[in-house]
């Protein structure tokens, strides 16, 4: 059961968007609303728990000097892979997410955790440490995702919350909004840690 | 007048940064001090340019031929990785003022996500390779201008009182999101 703390680090002592604040341009980007986000944290999820285990499977074999490259190609094979399978599965969600889905590869998290934790931890360890973060980073654009959509388009997940010719306040699904929300939510995971403490 | 079209939507309509959410991390990691801005938007443009050239080349000449478009993503991330390193070396030998100048943004920029976005971007609208450099340049230097209007700001916000919990990251992207608010404004600028 000790490793058990590995699985959730992430999802809040360091949870990836709020605590560490890595992968900023996906959680920005796609969380229009809460189904996209979800999407999203799911492909990175897989990517994630993939290349730690492959990385920390491999970390014997591959030399210093090059390591930064050959996590590259480990996590650029797993981001095709989720490319393909996204585009002829699920098209309607690929073209919502867009050029996203490709630039999970320079996705500061995988990167962070292959070099901060998968290359030196064991293969489990490694497993626990990708779920973890993965997880949390997907709550996190949930969250975000949940938070746009029903303030910019009055909905749920889908959902309609309010009736046809309600006004929202559109500025949430739009750039602006992202950046706002993302701000303030930041804020106040800082002030529930300053509380905790 | 069809390269004007591009340079002014990639500049200001549809700023990479502030419309298109790529390179938020060297946006809001290196947007301190005016200084250190223009030395990484140098970067930047340097080597998002670069990039779309050597990227062209790769996509329709050896790609396509081959049929393998779907190693798009793996190839074009390790020619930034390795142009990147290129230009490091050469930089330090030939030209070592600007090495000096810009050496430590460099590496930070193979997980700058807006120079393979760009790549992508560019080989998704079809541009032929002009249209495809002069893409890459206009978006660094939209970049440009957000990274050292957001390093202004960022300055006086140091003499101000921002509130604790405000503290760092949170005030940064709340001002990011003014920015981007009064970047809406050009949105009707050209159709």
């Amino acid at each position: 059961m000790s490793n058990f703390k590995y699985l959730t680090n992430g999802l809040l002592k360091e949870n990836p968007s709020f605590v560490l604040v890595l992968g900023t341009c996906p959680a920005l980007a796609v969380t229009t609303s809460g189904i996209n986000g979800v999407g999203m944290g799911a492909a990175t999820l897989f990517v994630l728990v993939c290349s730690n285990v492959l990385i920390s499977l491999l970390k014997n074999l591959i030399p210093d000097k090059v390591r930064i490259v050959a996590f590259i190609v480990v996590i650029a094979s797993f981001v095709t892979i989720v490319d393909l399978v996204m585009k002829a599965f699920v098209p309607g969600l690929y073209s919502a997410l867009g050029i996203f889905i490709p630039l999970i590869v320079v996705n500061c998290i995988i990167l962070g955790r292959a070099e901060a934790f998968a290359q030196k931890n064991t293969v489990v360890r490694s497993l626990l440490d990708g779920l973890g973060m993965g997880i949390g980073f997907t709550i996190a654009l949930a969250i975000m995702g949940s938070i746009r959509e029903i303030l910019g388009s009055g909905s749920f997940f889908g959902i309609k919350l309010l009736s046809e010719n309600a006004t929202t306040i559109l500025l949430f699904i739009l750039p602006p909004g992202a950046f706002l929300t993302y701000g303030y939510l930041i804020a106040i995971s800082n002030r529930i840690k300053a509380k905790l403490n | 007048m069809e390269f004007i079209k591009i340079i002014i939507i990639a500049i200001i309509v549809n700023n990479v940064v502030l419309a298109q959410f790529l390179g938020i991390c060297p946006f809001l990691g290196v947007s301190n001090k005016v200084s250190t801005s223009i030395g990484m938007g140098a970067a930047v443009v340097f080597v998002m340019a670069l990039a779309n050239f050597v990227t062209f080349f790769i996509y329709n000449y050896i790609l396509l031929p081959f049929g393998i478009e779907f190693m798009r993503t793996i190839s074009f991330i390790l020619i930034i990785a390795f142009l990147v390193q290129i230009v490091e070396i050469i930089l330090k030998k030939s030209a070592p003022s600007l090495y000096q100048a810009l050496g430590i943004y460099l590496p930070l920029i193979t997980t700058n996500c807006a120079v393979l976005g760009v790549a992508i971007l560019a080989v998704q609208k079809d541009f032929n390779l002009i249209e495809s450099v002069v893409y890459a340049a206009a978006t660094a230097i939209g970049f440009t201008i957000a990274l050292i209007l957001l390093a202004g700001m960022r300055e006086q916000m140091e003499m101000t009182k921002v509130p604790k919990g405000m503290r760092g990251f949170p005030i940064s992207l709340v001002t990011a999101g003014l920015l981007s608010l009064a970047f809406m404004g050009f949105s009707g600028l050209i159709k």
